[in-house]
């Protein structure tokens, strides 16, 4: 990276540490931080919609639709996060590779399941096994994404379905009698009001999204745990020019910090959102800041 | 090999006793539901002794963050934002590495590098500190009423603690208290996949499903076997805190009684 870092050799205390920092596998960590806040911003509101979907399934009037809605909330609820997590990833490549199959190579002649192997034709495989190897990063990191949506969709669901519930039932006999519809009961009154009711679960469901970004590790992402374990370990002085020893505690410790700051500061700019939306609100909260304002 | 011979094999697998090998080419329904279910001692015995002693340090640190000395509530508060406001997963990870590195220097500690005591110790903290918010919102929630009433009986310190804070703060708290033991149980299942090693494949419940699910590239069966495991378990634990539950509020009258609901929905 800079001019004196040609002899690592010869560097000492301040000169070395900045050198060492920042090595090509130094960069790899600090651009697997934007891994962790691309799968962020891309999570939230897709977990958002999910969960959307399956509140508004769950309160639907056809029955099998809400079964399916309550369903789905229940089971991601009752069952250890991180076993869906694995086993999403295998169950979706596989789904996708199934229907890949089935409309490709509608004439093939064997299983698809053999034994202990999930055999489908060369042209259904996902990614093309010709791909380049950007394409597959990208698969699976888009297997990861879709995983966590569907589990966090789960939890914002049921959020979402409290928060539907919360809405006083005035305000929607109110719009009945206006002569709206139910759809448009449900677009015009119910969807506005329902996010300040919403925002203390969806708040504290993206603390827990934050914490469960170092799970990507375990879905084969090469994200922050993957470089922190590599970059920690031993080096030799054969094979590189910073030896040290074993360091691991020390990068771990980093993580730590670094995840203990990024929820502060989500605490911290999540307190000013809730104290914005609660302005002049009708509930307990906006009564209680009209209180210490007067 | 029946099914008979197979649950003799394997059921106690996970602690080392039985059939030494797992199975290589025969993963049949009985052996994923032995194997998965030998694996579960673990994770009730990461959840039980955690839960258990972590109790006590949740009790103590919710009253020091309720403590008007800043000496005592500082702590008390660091500690909870340390073990709160970070993933369980890095926890376990740091925790392990700084085990193996106490350990190059006084190796009698290394006992704290297996997971049986190294990740039941971070298991300990963590729903100490989750617990210890729950009982410290308890705390603030006890009406003052009853404060005041003690106060008339000429109840102070320890009497008024022993009877009256505590035990109104553990009803004032219980239903939450039954959330966080739920996804403590949720969270045994990371201890494996977080640096401890796993000697001899004795590994818990999620181990063993994720083993066939990769051994036999199926993962429709070993998982809801798992889930099957777990929704039991969650089953178990509800009914025994609102035994509890019921004792708590056995002076209460009867609609009173505030249901536990069942909402374990956070990972740490």
């Amino acid at each position: 990276m800079f001019s004196y870092c040609a002899e690592p050799d010869t560097l000492e205390g301040l000169r070395w540490a900045s050198c060492y920092l920042t090595t090509g596998k130094h960069m790899g960590l600090y651009s697997s931080v934007f891994t962790v806040l691309l799968l962020l911003a891309i999570t939230a509101p897709t977990a958002l919609l999910f969960g959307f979907g399956g509140a508004t399934a769950a309160r639907s009037r056809i029955p099998p639709l809400r079964w399916l809605g309550k369903g789905y909330t229940a089971i991601v609820r009752g069952v250890p996060d991180i076993a869906f997590f694995l086993f999403f990833v295998i169950a979706l490549d596989q789904g996708f590779e199934w229907v890949r199959h089935q409309v490709k190579c509608p004439d093939w002649p064997d299983a698809i399941r053999q034994g202990n192997d999930f055999v489908v034709c060369q042209q259904a495989k996902l990614p093309l096994s010709s791909a380049p190897e950007w394409v597959h990063q990208t698969y699976g990191f888009f297997l990861a994404v879709l995983t966590f949506s569907i589990v966090f969709g789960a939890f914002a669901s049921n959020v979402l379905f409290g928060a539907m519930r919360a809405v006083p039932r005035a305000q929607l006999e109110t719009a009945e009698a206006y002569g709206m519809t139910r759809r448009q009961t449900f677009w015009r009154i119910l969807v506005p009001q329902m996010w300040v009711y919403a925002l203390p679960g969806l708040s504290n469901l993206w603390m827990v999204l934050i914490k469960a970004t170092p799970l990507l590790f375990l879905l084969g992402i090469e994200d922050i745990v993957y470089w922190a374990r590599e970059l920690g370990g031993t080096k030799n002085a054969r094979f590189t020019d910073y030896p040290h020893g074993d360091w691991r505690m020390w990068y771990f410790l980093a993580l730590l910090v670094f995840y203990l700051c990024f929820t502060k500061v989500s605490e911290v700019v999540l307190n000013k959102l809730m104290t914005k939306l609660t302005h002049g609100q009708a509930t307990a909260g906006g009564e209680a800041q009209r209180r210490a304002g007067a | 090999m029946s099914c008979w011979d197979t649950i003799q094999a394997y059921a106690l697998r996970s602690i080392g006793i039985g059939e030494r090998l797992l199975p290589r080419d025969d993963y049949g329904l009985c052996q994923q539901f032995t194997l998965i279910g030998s694996g579960m001692i673990w994770n009730i015995y990461f959840g039980v002794l955690a839960l258990c002693a972590g109790f006590f340090l949740a009790v103590a640190v919710a009253i020091g963050k309720s403590s008007k000395h800043r000496l005592i509530r500082k702590p008390a508060e660091w500690f909870i934002f340390l073990f709160r406001g970070s993933p369980l997963f890095i926890q376990f990870f740091f925790a392990y590495f700084l085990f193996l590195t106490v350990k190059q220097s006084m190796p009698f500690l290394g006992a704290f590098t297996a997971a049986w005591l190294g990740a039941l110790v971070v298991l300990f903290l963590n729903t100490a500190a989750y617990s210890g918010e729950i009982f410290y919102g308890a705390l603030l929630s006890i009406p003052k009423g009853d404060i005041e009433a003690a106060d008339a009986y000429g109840m102070a310190g320890w009497t008024r603690f022993r009877r009256i804070t505590f035990p109104t703060m553990l009803r004032l708290a219980w239903p939450a208290y039954t959330n966080e033991a739920i996804f403590l149980f949720h969270a045994t299942t990371l201890v494996f996949f977080s640096g401890f090693p796993i000697l001899k494949q004795q590994g818990d419940a999620l181990y063993y499903a994720s083993y066939f699910a990769d051994k036999t590239f199926n993962p429709f069966i070993p998982y809801p076997i798992l889930a099957f495991y777990f929704i039991l378990l969650t089953l178990v634990i509800v009914g025994v805190f609102s035994l509890v539950n019921n004792h708590l509020n056995r002076h209460m009258p009867r609609e009173a009684k505030r249901k536990i609901r069942f909402r374990p929905n956070l990972i740490r």
